[in-house]
């Protein structure tokens, strides 16, 4: 406990430390809002990749391989080629370019001055900064739900001093100071997550016996009394995929691999990364270290939540969702019980530096939408741009503070932590990727298009995840209250439709609606406006 | 192979380390390229700093 204590007091340390001088060197808007322009490639892909990864990657996706299988590898993949491949080489180049082409500082900034409109940064900014506190809450709460467990305090008081110190180094640095306090808390991630690896491999005896063993695991007949409801559900076993149109594979495919796979491509957290860089050769570099980051990451968290049933099968006869008494108690209990005590202190570290950097973030994108985008933009208010962002920050983390207070009453096996991440990054896809797109690589496309497309895409998203999609529609209990039933399409013809995630629906809406406004609607935007936003892009 | 008999699995486990291999491939091969040698980049830069010297001016 004491070493435990000491561990994490070295690392706030340090963290403050890293916001100082993040502080000290904010002397602009811009350097608030983009950390100057000058990042490093090592500190923007380690910044990309802790921002990206997040208590709800390693505890709840890592739970949910431990309950569902390796099929989560499929999103490790898209990870990595979406998230980065994708996301640095052919989206990175062209927004660093066109966000410096046209002085943009945040992701709703860089749509509407492309556009020339105000209402995309207003819309853009208030989709950011109204939901994007549903995933600061889930992150949140995930990282004091762990500090809770790991020390036996309260949630409350846990959640008082975890906000805390976020909102300290993120009221005090802006991005500056965000980016070297991620750098650094990637780096704890990155060694945690190695550890995590090996030993456990090491444990079951290499990498193909440690497999075999979770293959052989289904044929127990004690197994399969346990995951009885599972395999109604079309699970066949952790090294294999569910049966092709089950619920679980619904599930698996379109919410948990699609969802958040794809939906990373238009997270304005992420964006705003690219436009922090000098030149092309630094993305080219950050390839480098964002792919191995995330490999170690999610790949690391999918492999060994997957593996922890062979652990806890040996040692307790349960299979591990059985043992922990709940997905996202799975890696929690698991790294307690089978990893060695001082590894406790350093994966607590590794968690509330994945918790804290996703946070800041999330955080300093809300100050952003609501400070720039909407009240100076959109509105047309004038003040102190500086005290406005950081005013919104404050606001932001109060709103996210009251959402995860309010979330750890719920029931825990509801998966809180990550339906809200998948809520989120869908929304983000149906609203923002079209345009994103058409922003970079559709020159000719009008702004009646994209405003038509992105209202569209959030309107059906919105209706979706209310209405439709029973996992999140019963958990927001909308529905239930208006019609008495957790989706309206339950218990009728279209029932399987409840199973399918908003982003299979309002994705393809949002970029069918684009595509039909902007094949009828001429572009007004003149050549000159076109050219600049163009500017050195081949 | 690797003690993973379901095909699908099998590529996803594969293809998770094969995309991070393509990663380090490429930014290797890339490491030098769009950097400050080209004219744009030059320019670009020369703004960046007088944009940086009237921030700290106005400061």
């Amino acid at each position: 406990m004491l070493f435990d204590i000491i561990v994490v007091l070295i690392y706030l340390f340090v963290i403050t430390y890293l916001g100082y001088l993040g502080y000290k060197h904010t002397k602009s808007s811009a350097d608030y809002l983009v950390g100057g322009r000058k990042i490093h490639p090592l500190i923007m892909a380690l910044s990309y990749g802790s921002t990206f990864i997040s208590t709800s990657a390693i505890v709840g996706f890592g739970g949910a391989a431990g309950t569902l299988g390796m099929g989560l590898l499929w999103l490790t993949f898209l990870n990595i080629f979406m998230g980065i491949f994708i996301a640095f080489i052919v989206f990175g180049k062209r927004t660093r370019q066109m966000g410096h082409n046209l002085d943009a500082h945040t992701f709703p900034e860089l749509l509407a001055t492309r556009f020339k409109s105000k209402f995309i940064q207003g819309f853009a900014g208030g989709i950011i900064f109204l939901f994007m506190p549903i995933y600061a809450a889930a992150v949140l709460k995930g990282g004091s739900d762990y500090i809770q467990a790991h020390f036996g305090i309260s949630y409350e008081v846990s959640l008082f001093f975890f906000a805390t110190i976020v909102a300290i180094y993120v009221w005090m640095g802006g991005i500056k100071g965000v980016m070297y306090t991620e750098t650094f808390q990637g780096a704890i991630m990155f060694i945690g997550m190695i550890f995590l690896l090996v030993y456990s491999y090491a444990s079951l005896g290499g990498i193909t016996e440690a497999h075999t063993k979770l293959t052989n695991l289904f044929g127990h007949a004690e197994v399969q009394d346990q995951a009885a409801k599972l395999v109604k559900g079309g699970f066949m076993g952790w090294t294999s995929m569910p049966a092709f149109g089950s619920p679980i594979w619904w599930t698996l495919v379109t919410t948990i691999v699609m969802g958040v796979g794809i939906g990373v491509l238009a997270q304005p957290q992420l964006v705003l990364r690219f436009m922090t860089v000098k030149s092309n050769r630094e993305l080219n570099r950050a390839v480098i270290s964002g792919g191995i980051f995330i490999i170690m990451m999610t790949g690391v968290a999918f492999i060994v939540g997957a593996l922890s049933n062979v652990f806890f099968f040996e040692s307790t006869g349960k299979i591990s969702v059985v043992a922990a008494g709940g997905n996202d108690k799975i890696i929690p209990v698991f790294i307690k019980q089978y990893l060695p005590t001082w590894y406790g202190a350093i994966f607590l570290l590794t968690l509330i530096a994945a918790a804290m950097s996703t946070l800041s973030s999330q955080f300093h994108a809300m100050g952003s939408a609501a400070g720039r985008d909407v009240y100076q933009k959109a509105f047309n208010k004038k003040g102190n741009p500086l005290f406005i962002s950081r005013t919104g920050v404050l606001v932001g983390i109060l709103i996210s503070v009251v959402i995860a207070y309010f979330s750890g009453k719920l029931d825990v096996s509801m998966q809180i932590i990550a339906t809200g991440t998948a809520l989120f990054f869908g929304l983000c896809a149906a609203s923002f990727l079209p345009a994103y797109v058409s922003a970079l690589y559709i020159r000719k496309i009008s702004t009646k298009a994209v405003i038509s497309g992105m209202i569209a895409g959030f309107v059906v998203g919105v209706f979706w995840i209310f209405f439709i999609h029973e996992k999140e529609a019963s958990s927001l209990q909308l529905c239930n209250l208006l019609f008495d039933k957790p989706s309206l399409v339950k218990e009728t013809a279209l029932a399987k439709l409840a199973l399918v995630d908003p982003i299979i629906i309002a994705l393809p809406v949002s970029t069918l609606v684009t595509a039909i406004v902007g094949v009828t609607a001429k572009s007004k935007l003149d050549e000159a406006h076109l050219d600049n936003c163009f500017k050195g892009i081949k | 192979m690797l003690g993973i008999t379901d095909p699908w699995i099998l590529a996803a486990y594969l293809l998770s380390f094969l995309s991070a291999v393509a990663c380090i491939v490429y930014g290797l091969y890339n490491w030098n390229k769009g950097g400050n040698n080209e004219e744009s980049q030059i320019t670009e830069e020369v703004k960046w700093e007088k944009e940086e010297k009237q921030i700290e001016e106005n400061l």
